[in-house]
């Protein structure tokens, strides 16, 4: 690395670090809601990146609203629109749940495609009510830009945005799972759906619950990524791959696992990138993916599930 | 459309009369009754009969001729190629307005390629074989047109194809209404060369054959013609939406010129993270070749302003020709609509198959193809200003710098001279 100072190469180093973290929380975010159905219900949900699209799109919708109608509140409206997309994406999952997968839960390779049937759908719907081409909500100034840490260090704020709002989302995550009643007969339901059952959980409305939380999380997932990326009736396809990734890696039915898969995922990511190119960085990441898998077939992190 | 126009058609349809007339005996008596009426027809009216226009088969009645228009409707590719469809669309509407060709009113039959390369293949043979179209105005991503040029060959059928890409080709059987790579690459980076004094470049696009191939003829460009270094060269996978180690490469290596050719979804989080990344055109000179208004819809004015794009056309363009189309096309399509440099060069398509088809007399693709190869159709009222067919199937045009606002529209900085289009650039490959 001839021909640089010691202050650059900080620098560089520094935002490298960072764009990996960035990274890890754009994969730890999409994932989070995948790893809640997939690990807690065993539902293949291929229409996962639809939700976030439903997310993304009702971002695009609230901007375009207070645009036309309150001008004022633009600076504000991003906060409330992730809200409106967890809701959003919450009852469309709700209610997928209720028409769809509550029929096939015994028929696991049905509901992969069934959901994959929904996604279908939901382009195509996409593609009716918001037309082809790609949208981007305007967004308020302060997501813009960089924040000029030193000199040479920008640090992205739409980055720092995403990453604080993952932070907020696993956390809210793990209250749930790990502190609240609703998350002890989540864990119940999916250790033994039978004894859960005899012991008075509504075994049903759990799942009901458990699919809708999934993909409010996907909403959120999908209003964050407005930030970094278009939203087209195709977008949920760019990202469901790198989401099965993270939580089959990760070991299906563990969160911790999802985010160690996430953060490890980013940082051979982001790392070879930078010495490699793009395309070949994948190929080497899917690569040793491989090998893991070979030889521990449940992921980093295998929970014991009865089945 | 003149009487004398039609003359020598008519004498080739007696010669074909007289060689029948071997052959069965009673296609010679239809031919005796035929060829008195259709003289009269031409001589009073102007006007010839479907088998004097066309006596290879085709979808032509005495008073409309069928055409194919085969883009995306749906998939990734319908983003783009919407405008594309619906430009054609205008100017077949125009055409017909006008009293249509050789007095026939054009009819479209729409086929959907679906963003999928045999699906693109199959609905072209089905265009040709089934539907005998007279020529077809479509395909946008060189794969599509990989994929359905065997096609066109095989039963002599007759692409428009609109978009800019990367050369190396020429087919008989289509005719090239975008700028191959050296009319859009060449007199970009000689202009970025001498209004920037840019010396090093960093090249970055997605991971696909026209960025790679673009690539390679502006690498080529940069080092033996312009003196001047490629400090980097990047490719990313297709709908890869994360920039950041890339970026940090850049500002590592801190070229004069970010060239870039990063196509879809990718194009527009590799836009956003730029700003987000704080490097804006205040302190880096961007050009790129795959942006065009359509794109700028996602990507948002704010992330580009003062990035530059070079392409041929650009809406702002101040002529009366762009300011009829665009009036035209807004009132077709709705006032929102904006329209980039591809959609430009396809609405091309039907008034050059037009001027082909009426110098031949005849919709036989072989006349039309023949004319078209004489080099001299010209379109004095193409909304990016005029161009001319070349003998090699492509379009003399010229190359056009334009600087973005926050607005989404381009300001045009630079033009070219009008450049040949050379398919095989020698030295470049």
């Amino acid at each position: 690395m001839g021909g640089y100072s010691y202050g650059e190469l900080g620098a560089i180093f520094a935002m490298q670090g960072f764009s990996g973290i960035s990274l890890f929380s754009v994969l730890l975010l999409m994932a989070l809601g995948l790893a809640i159905i997939f690990g807690q219900m065993g539902v293949i949900n291929m229409a996962h990146g639809e939700f976030m699209a439903v997310g993304a799109y009702t971002t695009y919708l609230m901007s375009s609203l207070t645009e036309s109608f309150f001008p004022a509140f633009l600076p504000y409206y991003f906060i409330l629109s992730i809200a409106l997309a967890f809701i959003v994406a919450g009852a469309m999952g709700y209610l997928a749940e209720y028409v769809l997968i509550r029929h096939l839960y015994s028929r696991p390779l049905d509901t992969l495609l069934a959901t994959w049937g929904l996604s279908l759908i939901m382009q195509q719907s996409f593609r009716s009510i918001f037309g082809a081409r790609e949208v981007s909500p305007t967004l308020p100034e302060w997501l813009l830009g960089a924040y000029p840490a030193t000199d040479m260090i920008d640090i992205p704020i739409n980055g720092l945005f995403v990453l604080g709002l993952t932070i907020v989302v696993t956390l809210g995550v793990f209250y749930l799972m790990f502190k609240s009643s609703w998350g002890l007969r989540v864990r119940a339901t999916t250790q033994n759906r039978v004894m859960s059952g005899a012991v008075g959980i509504n075994t049903k409305k759990i799942d009901r619950f458990t699919f809708a939380l999934g993909c409010g999380i996907a909403g959120i997932a999908g209003a964050a990524f407005t930030t970094i990326a278009s939203t087209g009736p195709t977008t949920g396809t760019l990202y469901i791959v790198d989401t099965f990734m993270v939580v089959v890696f990760g070991g299906a039915a563990s969160l911790f696992g999802t985010i160690a898969s996430a953060f490890s995922i980013a940082q051979a990511q982001s790392i070879l990138e930078f010495f490699i190119s793009g395309s070949m960085a994948k190929v080497f990441t899917l690569l040793v993916l491989v090998l893991i898998l070979m030889f521990k077939p449940e992921g980093l992190f295998a929970s014991k599930v009865r089945r | 459309m003149s009487i004398y126009s039609l003359v020598p058609a008519k004498s080739s349809t007696n010669k074909r009369a007289v060689t029948q007339v071997t052959g069965k005996s009673r296609s010679f008596l239809k031919s005796l009754c035929t060829i008195p009426v259709s003289l009269v027809l031409a001589a009073h009216m102007g006007f010839a009969t479907a088998a004097d226009v066309n006596t290879t088969g085709l979808a032509v009645t005495d008073d409309t001729v069928t055409v194919g228009i085969l883009h995306s409707l749906t998939g990734t590719m319908a983003i783009s190629e919407t405008g594309a469809q619906q430009a054609e669309k205008l100017a077949i509407k125009q055409i017909n307005d006008m009293g249509g060709i050789l007095g026939r009113q054009i009819k479209v039959i729409q086929e959907d390629g679906a963003s999928d390369w045999p699906t693109f293949a199959e609905k072209s043979r089905k265009l040709l074989v089934q539907d005998k179209v007279a020529a077809v105005f479509g395909a946008w991503t060189s794969a599509s047109r990989k994929a359905i040029l065997p096609v066109f060959e095989k039963e002599n059928g007759l692409l428009y194809y609109p978009t800019f890409y990367e050369g190396l080709e020429q087919s008989k059987n289509v005719i090239y209404t975008g700028q191959e790579a050296t009319q859009q690459i060449l007199d970009g980076l000689n202009w970025v060369a001498k209004e920037k004094k840019a010396k090093t470049f960093y090249l970055i696009g997605s991971d696909y054959i026209w960025p790679r191939t673009s690539m390679k003829i502006a690498r080529k460009h940069i080092e033996n013609v312009l003196g001047g270094k490629v400090v980097g060269e990047e490719y990313k996978p297709l709908g890869d939406t994360q920039f950041g180690s890339v970026i940090n490469k850049i500002r590592l290596r801190k070229p004069d010129v970010i060239y870039a050719a990063v196509v879809g979804g990718s194009n527009v989080a590799w836009f956003k993270q730029l700003k987000a990344a704080g490097i804006n055109s205040k302190k880096q000179t961007l050009l790129t070749i795959s942006v065009t208004e359509d794109e700028v819809l996602g990507i948002g004015g704010e992330n580009l302003e003062g990035f530059y794009s070079i392409m041929k056309y650009f809406q702002s363009q101040d002529n009366a020709n762009n300011k009829a189309f665009v009036k035209a096309f807004k009132e077709m399509w709705g006032e929102d609509s904006v329209i980039g440099d591809v959609t430009q060069a396809a609405y091309l398509g039907p008034w050059l198959w037009k001027a082909a088809v009426e110098r031949a007399g005849s919709f036989d693709v072989d006349k039309v193809v023949a004319e078209s190869e004489k080099g001299d159709i010209e379109l004095t009222t193409a909304p990016e200003g005029y161009v001319k067919l070349h003998e090699n199937h492509h379009l003399w045009s010229k190359a056009r710098v334009g600087q973005w606002n926050k607005d989404g529209q381009a300001t045009v900085v630079y033009t070219s001279e009008l450049i040949e289009p050379d398919p095989f650039p020698a030295g470049y490959q």
